[in-house]
């Protein structure tokens, strides 16, 4: 999009507009500001989402975990279960809480609160509906992979202080899934569609080298895996929450910030075109 | 059947003339709030009765009583020649209920509506399709039959309603705010749809806080608020018992416009003072307009009508019936 | 539309020739026409997936490290837990948000009590339509299961029912539970707080007895664990009458509390 020159336009916004994506008209958070008011109704839905990793992370570690014993980590190393698999499940609940998020609330909005209409009435343009949105599901990610970071912690599960370096990457794996998910969002008719996304982030979470490693494939499954985001996000924090960093991490880095890009643009696009109609 | 069953007695003649519903002293309580407050009630056959007034004035209450789906908590209660509180199932075998806010199943298409309610009711499927196709005819949604409800405009899930509504034939048809929230001209296609039942000898009871509808659709009402009877009537014995032929309004360029009440005293039978205007209610509206002129008074506008039922209500409770 | 008079007196003559949940359940069959596609996804697909990912995949660390579970493979372990947990999740996923929206979105429910139909009805014919649904998610499952060798006896098909009979009882208490609640914040509680640890701590990817002592009486009183305690046991082939009639019994008495609680909640909500 072209660099305005409108004077009265302050040069933040001015610069924000260069962006060569949609970053709203910098209003976007009112948005978020507006979501943090309806907290207060809905808190009891939001702080419950930190207990669901923690019941994985329970029923993985003391369940399954005497069951398994150490994991092979493909170098030698061997680290328990509830180690190998408590980043795995960070980054799954990243993007799970992520989709949830940004799917139902923006199918909601769009078709039964009619909120963006009312908010397109202002201000406000599609862009900072786009990014608001998404930047509240990141608000709320960056909380929950914070306490549950702790919670591994205080389990023993994490073994370098990289890990706190987990908690902005569980964001980046936040902004890449709310993104693309809100986008595909605007694509729903029913709440039925709403299993067509089940479809995509399921398989994704089962098979992500979340709950066994990546060697535990034939070689061809193996590709198939490195291919999906939610794998880029698990060995993304793993490799932060053991305190192991390899070149690989710039890979995984770069995928994720490209499916954000590609995924805030697509849903600008969308919501102009079904709120400006 | 057993031949001359009282409680399914319509074959009976003396029964036939009884109402089909009798209400004395029908009282409706949620927890301290009085919702109904002791009204009496007859709705004969073939007649099309009202209730009139305001929001929360009793009577959707009314209607879930009547509908039987709402115990009463005092007086009593006789639809159908039966007791609402032991023959619930069998009285709502027997009537059409057309709700406030529409229930329909918003997944399933127009015609599929019809068919599962009909089903509720007991109905052999091929009666059910047969009936179907007849009142897609009669609510004009024949090219809509096989579209899904939730995209459809509020007049067609309305008529749609009131079609459901009718599956089970029934012998009365509640309606609870018809027309609220619809456009002027669904408004108009409705009334037609219902003057149809009527002449067809459907027993109509339906609640409104729209005057016009009550005239157009009304053979007697009662004007309900805060949970009692005001009046009952015809709209015409109404506005002849409760108001004048005509009503003269003047709009004056005040704030208070009562203080222009000593200008018109003695032209006019009664007069109210709204926010906006006056109201003279009088027989001969031209003349009183020409009593105005001459007293030298120098109103914005004047307009002469007839009386209609808000004016029977204003003069009743003191208050309009539409904020 | 002319002789609507005697028609009407013609009709109501004649006896009802369906009785009242049936139509509910006709009903709710129709919509599930509309949408099934669309929910084979979690009902079918679902719980296929997870004994790949967890069965095929984990079960190669689990059976690697301690030989499986109770001396069988794990896949063949959790396979009878993965049928009874999407019976539960089946059940209560069609009795949780359709309920409210019975109640305060669409309202069909407001509808079916306008005409003949008692809150009964009502609860006995979305049940119905809940068990078909179940029995037919859980077969599919099994059919698979047992392709892929997971199933040791056929007395699996008898786990079939205990499965259904499982997904019913929770539907019914959930249907009691969503009937009572004013906005859809409690079903995502529900989900949170009872479904998703019944799923994981009930015995259907660990025997409970991995859990600590002071936390396995909680999973005794679960239902699921007992479904997926009969299950399992039928699966392989080595149950005994006295444990499975046991559980059944217990099973039963939850989806007679659910069913009479069910009622008399859309009893109270709707009949006012």
């Amino acid at each position: 999009m072209a660099i305005r020159t409108d004077e009265r336009v302050p040069l933040a916004r001015q610069l924000v507009r260069a962006v060569p994506f949609p970053a709203g008209a910098g209003m976007a958070r009112m948005l978020v500001e507006r979501n943090f008011r309806s907290f207060r109704r809905t808190w009891s839905i939001i702080v419950s989402g930190f207990f669901e990793p923690v019941f994985f992370l329970f029923a993985m570690g003391v369940g399954i975990g005497a069951m398994v014993g150490d994991i092979d980590l493909g170098d030698g190393r061997t680290v328990p279960y509830g180690v190998f698999v408590a980043p795995a499940l960070l980054a799954s609940s990243a993007m799970n809480g992520a989709v949830f998020d940004s799917t139902t609330n923006v199918f909601f909005k769009l078709k039964y609160a009619k909120l963006y209409d009312s908010v397109l009435a202002t201000p406000l343009g599609p862009r900072d509906v786009a990014v608001g949105e998404i930047g509240w599901a990141l608000l709320r990610g960056l909380a929950y992979s914070g306490a549950f970071l702790a919670v591994a912690a205080a389990a023993g599960t994490v073994r370098s202080w990289w890990a706190l370096a987990a908690v902005p990457a569980a964001t980046l794996i936040g902004w890449a899934f709310a993104s693309v998910g809100m986008a595909s969002a605007t694509y729903m008719r029913t709440w039925a569609d709403f299993d067509w996304i089940q479809l995509a982030i399921m398989p994704m979470f089962l098979f992500s080298a979340t709950f066994f490693p990546l060697t535990t494939y034939p070689d061809v499954l193996q590709w198939v895996v490195q291919a999906t985001p939610l794998y880029h996000g698990v060995a993304m924090t793993r490799e932060l929450m053991l305190g192991e960093i390899t070149t690989a991490m710039a890979g995984h880095v770069a995928y994720l910030v490209a499916m954000g890009l590609v995924g805030t643009v697509w849903t600008a696009g969308r919501v102009e075109r079904l709120l400006l109609r | 059947m057993k031949w001359g069953d009282v409680r399914t007695g319509e074959y009976l003649l003396p029964v036939l003339d009884a109402p089909l519903i009798l209400a004395r002293g029908l009282v409706k309580t949620f927890g301290d709030f009085v919702a109904v407050d002791g009204i009496d009630v007859e709705v004969r056959r073939g007649e099309s009765f009202g209730f009139l007034g305001p929001n929360g004035a009793g009577k959707s209450s009314t209607m879930r009583m009547i509908g039987c789906v709402s115990p009463p908590s005092g007086g009593t209660l006789q639809v159908l020649g039966m007791d609402p509180a032991t023959d619930g199932p069998r009285i709502r075998a027997r009537l059409g209920v057309v709700p406030q806010r529409d229930s329909l199943d918003e997944e399933l298409t127009v015609e599929e509506n019809l068919w599962v309610y009909g089903r509720y009711f007991g109905l052999p499927r091929h009666v059910v399709r047969e009936r179907a196709r007849q009142l897609l005819e009669f609510a004009q949604l024949t090219d809509r039959a096989d579209s899904v409800v939730e995209p459809l405009s509020g007049g067609m899930k309305r008529r749609l309603t009131i079609a459901r509504g009718l599956v089970n034939e029934p012998e009365i048809l509640l309606l609870d705010e018809p027309t609220t929230g619809l456009d002027p001209q669904a408004r108009h296609v409705l009334w037609d749809r219902l003057f149809r039942l009527k002449r067809e000898g459907v027993t109509l009871v339906l609640t409104t806080h729209y005057m016009d509808e009550a005239e157009q659709l009304c053979d007697r009402l009662v004007v309900m608020d805060r949970g009692r009877i005001v009046a009952e009537g015809s709209p015409r014995e109404l506005i002849a018992r409760h108001s004048t032929r005509e009503v003269l309004e003047l709009r004056f360029d005040a704030d208070d416009h009562a203080q222009h009440l000593a200008g018109v005293d003695g032209i006019a039978d009664r007069v109210e003072v709204l926010a906006d205007r006056l109201l003279l209610y009088v027989r001969d509206g031209e003349a009183a307009h020409s009593e105005v002129v001459r007293r030298g008074l120098e109103p914005l506008s004047a307009l002469v009508r007839r009386s209609t039922l808000e004016d029977v209500f204003l003069h009743l409770t003191g208050r309009s019936l539409v904020d | 539309m002319a002789t609507t008079t005697t028609v009407a007196l013609r009709a109501r003559t004649a006896p009802p020739q369906v009785p009242g949940w049936r139509a509910v359940a006709e009903h709710w069959m129709r919509k599930y026409r509309r949408v099934w596609f669309g929910t084979a996804i979690s009902s079918f697909l679902a719980p296929l997936l997870y004994l790949a990912g967890m069965g095929f995949g984990l079960g190669l660390l689990v059976d690697r490290a301690s030989g499986g579970v109770g001396g069988v493979p794990y896949v063949v372990f959790i396979a009878p837990g993965v049928l009874a947990s999407t019976a539960m999740q089946v059940g209560v996923g069609e009795a949780s948000f359709s309920v409210m929206g019975g109640i305060k979105w669409d309202r069909i429910y407001h509808g079916m009590l306008a005409t003949p139909l008692g809150p009964v009805d009502v609860v006995a014919g979305q049940l119905a339509f809940i068990a078909f649904r179940v029995l037919t998610s859980c077969a599919v499952f099994l059919a698979v299961a047992g392709l892929l060798g997971t199933v040791r006896s056929p007395w699996a098909l008898a786990a079939l029912a205990v499965a259904t009979l499982c997904g019913v009882a929770c539907a019914a208490c959930s249907f009691a539970y969503a009937a009572r609640l004013d906005n859809d914040r409690g079903l995502t509680l529900m989900f949170r707080f009872v479904i998703t640890p019944m799923t994981l701590f009930a015995g259907t990817f660990f025997p409970i007895e991995q859990l600590p002592g002071w936390l396995q009486p909680v999973a005794w009183v679960t239902p699921l664990w007992h479904a997926v305690d009969a299950c399992r046991s039928l699966v392989l082939g080595t149950a005994t009458p006295g444990p499975v009639a046991g559980h059944v019994a217990y099973l039963g008495a939850w989806l007679v509390a659910g069913v009479w609680l069910a009622v008399r909640v859309l009893r109270r909500r709707m009949v006012v």
